[in-house]
């Protein structure tokens, strides 16, 4: 196979991000292309189906299914209120009479003379989608939803759980190898976006949700410490969803690993600004890795930042790359590619893969599979 | 670019798009036997910023090209027949394709009875090749409202409703048609078309359930799949979901329709594929299989016994997405205790971790890669698991007994899984298919499946049995000779006594007969050992065996055997392991008991250095 793929994270100051925004359903959408727009503007609005309930009337009233039109108060598509008569029996002494009242407020939907059963729906709830990120809209599918674009500083994490939100972002360690501490979080932090060091653990989760922040980014963190936030056991790296009170994104991985300087620099540079983040990760076909957006206005300079920087894909690996090994026994140390060698070479698994040099900033330097690194891009 | 069927094929490309990669094999008529001759990869192309699935295959293809020095492309298209203007290095004479792109084919089922209809359409689905979302019946325990919102939030490719004998009762089918109607499903790729439903349920209840679904669904009506408690149909539902497979759920995904047009025969989903060869291959040698494809999301579980065809997929055991779930699963003792080391809880559960969310990871370390094949061992075996379930004889069927099943009354639904009347088991997926030496396949295997008596391993060289399957539907021939000459690799034969003693008793004794007069050994095998005859692949032996009173060889307690043994590239294995198999409890005996049986096995580099 004459391919070789070093999956890389986007770490770059300066880039335009194009995101698809499209409703679970149908909907409206309501600005056009062009329009500017902010995180919280609803771009487009759809009604979610009600709830459904299936009430059996037949059992209730002991008739057969193909009576039941005989009987029904309520026709199909009628409007109903929580309390009002369904179905009633007629029988010919008024007193006798017996009658099923509607659990709901909302349209009897289907009256079935097979089953006897009625399907009754409340009424629609309606779903915003919101735009998410500050920055224009680039085109509108009718109907759907739209795609934003905007410029921004744009950093991808490794693992997120927990959804979109924003917020300030504000640094609470002083280096990328510092841990995150329960003492470093404040009252101030309520509705920010945390960066910390190397490492969370689950105390200072727990105290980040007391406190009230919207995201925390940080190196890495222990395993049985997701499964403790968590309440079980993440098996399949599809995340998005979780509830947990802040949205969480490790840069690095599991374990305590130092957060790579130049997101960490980067980071801190855009102390102060508003990010959009969301942890949201998948990890199968359809690759999606949490995120850090950082909007810069139209030709904005952000001091410290090389405004012609963009991250562009890159065409392959080379020496002096600025490389993460992402597998043991070297896991999580970053290093420069030092060397390409073309050949197989045997490892000490007896597998022949290919390889690369890395030299650490210590000066060492170890041969890794080229599989088991990842090239820190940007 | 269907084929002339008056022609004979003598050179064929086939490709399998997966979600990560697109695979091309070049099959060769050579004299008067197909084989595979080349192979290339490319990325699948997919999903952005190609989509479109056929740049891909081209790329792949073109790797075949180089390699070969045989001209298939003609810019974006191939060239049909071999020998295209008078060169015969030119041309193929069919192009044909699987493919599992973008997640493969997810259906939600559903059915009256759990144990029955509902049962029945999990197996017609899995058997097409579909990833089951989930089943859906009457009394699966979740209340209306509960079915209704879950039908709504699944978003499968295709649902299957099942439900009733013909004749039957009509009124639980049709509210498993009201729910379903209810939930208004959308289908998972696009908005802009109605989710493909099929019926295959009581005769009786189609017109109802059409007047109900057929506005809201694209709805297809076919045979009952269960027209009687007694008879199982799936193969006109079956047919269906493969038709709807390319007419709806293929045509959605970006270049398919162009891929479609290419190919010579019906796309047709991976495993059913895989699933197709297996059958094709157990029906022609009369035997009784177990495949199995473990890959990095879910685990593929095949299985032919007496001619019956099951397969299931465990969606989230694997290698490397769903490691973590192993780990969740089988917990972290049954993981450890395939481990000949110490190791402290939480690295490990935090290196389980990494490799799910950097899954395409090596092992560099020998520790790594014991780690990772004592994951896959019990991945395998919990989807083993999972397939003995649902790989049963019909359930609720009522059974006539005559006087001598009295003393061993067995209910309907059993397993037709039998490990003793298993003749082979072969193993697929990078961990068996890749590992450095094929003993660890072997053994891994072995430990997982603790297959009984006499069974012969194999794995799959390079995973071309997707392209072999779908080759088999339009020359089985060719499709055979080449799974029997190029894709199988066997590993050698196992033999298993049933019992357990104590270590170091006598398990059996042993004769091995070698054929071209090498001398026969005879032997003690003793509980707690296993032992290696180097037994080159194409080699027999005469295996004689006589176990001790406790000890069972497949013909009963203490009786002996004598058989045939198959060689392969690892050789004859007597595990005197017992079964079931039991390891130490306590870790330092465990630890010495795995170190023991990798060095008589020679498992690892350095075995007998290892110090840990």
């Amino acid at each position: 196979m004459g391919h070789t793929y070093t999956p890389g994270l986007t770490v770059t100051p300066r880039t335009v991000i194009s995101k698809r925004r499209i409703l679970p359903l149908p909907g409206t959408v309501l600005v056009k292309a062009g329009d500017t727009v902010v995180s919280s503007t609803v771009v487009a609005r759809a009604e979610l189906p009600g709830k459904v309930l299936v009430v059996n009337l037949v059992n209730q009233l002991g008739l057969l299914p193909e009576d039941l039109p005989d009987y029904m108060v309520k026709r199909e598509g009628e409007t109903i209120e929580k309390g009002d008569v369904l179905a009633e029996t007629k029988p010919l002494i008024k007193w006798f009479k017996t009658d099923v009242r509607s659990p709901i407020t909302g349209t009897v939907e289907t009256i079935s003379t097979a089953t006897g059963q009625v399907i009754l729906r409340e009424p629609p709830r309606p779903v915003e989608l919101f735009a998410y990120l500050d920055g224009a809209v680039a085109e509108v599918f009718p109907g759907q939803g739209v795609r934003m674009e905007t410029t921004c500083a744009f950093i991808q994490g490794i693992f997120g759980i927990g959804g979109e939100t924003w917020g300030e972002v504000v640094l609470a360690v002083s280096s990328p190898d510092e841990d995150l501490t329960e003492s470093l979080l404040t009252p101030h932090h309520a509705g920010k976006i945390v960066v910390g060091g190397a490492f969370a653990g689950a105390e200072v989760l727990a105290r980040a949700r007391a406190v009230g922040v919207k995201g925390i980014v940080v190196g890495g963190m222990h395993d049985k410490d997701l499964r403790a936030l968590l309440g079980y056991d993440l098996g399949v790296a599809i995340t998005g969803t979780e509830n947990v009170g802040f949205t969480l994104i490790l840069t690095e991985g599991f374990g305590r690993i130092p957060m790579a300087r130049k997101t960490f620099e980067l980071l801190k540079k855009l102390g102060g600004r508003k990010a959009c983040v969301s942890g949201a990760t998948q990890i199968r076909a359809g690759v999606m890795r949490p995120e850090i957006i950082v909007p810069l206005a139209p030709g904005e300079r952000v001091e410290g930042i090389d405004a012609g920087q963009t991250g562009e894909a890159r065409g392959g690996i080379k020496v002096g790359d600025p490389v993460r090994v992402i597998r043991e026994p070297f896991f999580g140390r970053i290093g420069q590619v030092a060397g390409l060698p073309a050949e197989l070479t045997l490892i000490p698994t007896e597998s022949r893969v290919r390889v690369l040099e890395v030299m650490f900033s210590d000066g060492s330097r170890a041969v890794v599979p080229r599989a088991n690194i990842e090239v820190i891009e940007g | 670019m269907t084929p002339d069927p008056g022609r004979p094929l003598r050179t064929i490309v086939a490709t399998d798009c997966g979600s990560t990669t697109t695979k091309a094999i070049l099959i060769e008529k050579i004299g008067e036997e197909y084989r595979q001759t080349y192979r290339g990869e490319a990325p699948t192309t997919v999903e952005a910023p190609f989509e479109d699935v056929t740049r891909g295959v081209l790329n792949a293809i073109a790797e075949i090209e180089e390699l070969s020095g045989r001209r298939i492309l003609d810019g974006e298209k191939i060239i049909t027949p071999s020998g295209a203007g008078g060169n015969p290095k030119a041309g193929v004479d069919i192009y044909i394709s699987t493919s599992s792109a973008g997640g493969g084919l997810q259906m939600m089922v559903a059915g009256v009875v759990q144990s029955m209809t509902a049962e029945s359409a999990q197996r017609c689905a899995l058997g097409a090749g579909a990833i089951v979302m989930d089943v859906l019946s009457s009394n699966d325990g979740r209340l209306p409202h509960e079915k209704i919102e879950r039908i709504r939030s699944l978003r499968p490719d295709m649902v299957l409703l099942s439900g009733g004998t013909d004749g039957g009762t009509v009124m639980h089918v049709v509210e498993m048609a009201e729910y379903i109607a209810a939930a208004e499903p959308r289908p998972r790729l696009g908005m802009s078309y109605n989710l493909p439903l099929i019926y295959a349920g009581n005769k009786d209840a189609r017109e109802r359930v059409t007047d109900i679904l057929g506005k809201k669904t694209a709805l297809t009506v076919t045979d009952n799949l269960r027209p009687v408690l007694e008879k199982e149909n799936l193969g006109p539902a079956r047919n269906k979901i493969h038709d709807l497979f390319l007419e709806h759920v293929m045509a959605q995904a970006p270049g398919y329709k162009k891929l479609i047009s290419w190919a010579g025969a019906p796309i047709m989903p991976t495993p059913a594929a895989v699933g197709l060869i297996m059958e094709t291959i157990a029906k022609k040698q009369g035997i009784n299989l177990i495949g199995v494809d473990i890959g990095g999301a879910t685990t593929d579980v095949f299985s032919i016994f007496q001619g019956v065809f099951n397969r299931t997929v465990s969606a989230n055991l694997g290698m490397s997405y769903s490691i973590s779930n192993v780990l969740a699963e089988a917990g972290l003792d049954n993981i450890m205790r395939w481990v000949p080391f110490s190791i402290d809880e939480q690295d490990l559960r935090n290196r389980i971790k990494n490799k799910m969310i950097r899954p395409t990871t090596v092992p560099q370390t020998l520790d790594e890669l014991q780690i990772e094949q004592a994951i896959s061992r019990e991945a395998l075996r919990l989807a083993l698991i999972h397939h003995k379930s649902l790989a049963t004889g019909l359930k609720g069927v009522q059974q006539e007994r005559s006087i001598s099943d009295v003393f061993e009354q067995k209910g309907s639904g059993e397993s037709l899984v039998d490990m003793l009347q298993l003749n082979l088991i072969v193993g697929s997926g990078g961990i068996l298919s890749h590992a450095p030496r094929r003993l660890q396949s072997l053994l891994m295997m072995v430990d997982a499946y603790e297959p009984l008596g006499f069974t012969e391993l194999a794995v799959d060289s390079i995973f071309m049995m997707p392209h072999l399957g779908v080759l088999s539907t339009v020359d089985e021939k060719a499709a055979t000779d080449v799974f029997v000459r190029d894709c199988l690799i066997y590993l050698g034969t196992c033999v298993a006594p049933i019992g357990q003693g104590a270590w170091g008793e006598r398990c059996v004794d042993y004769t091995v007969t070698f054929p071209g007069g090498r001398d026969s050994v005879k032997g003690t095998l003793k509980f707690g050992e296993l032992r290696l005859f180097p037994l080159a692949a194409g080699e027999e032996v005469t295996v004689s065996v006589t176990p001790a009173r406790t000890v069972d060889v497949g013909v009963g307690r203490g009786v002996a055997v004598e058989r045939r043994a198959r060689g392969g590239v690892v050789g004859l294995v007597l595990d005197g392991r017992g079964r079931p198999l039991q390891l130490p409890i306590k870790e330092d005996e465990r630890v010495r008991a795995l170190k023991e049986w990798h060095k008589a096995l020679n498992l690892y580099p350095g075995e007998d250095t290892v110090k840990r």
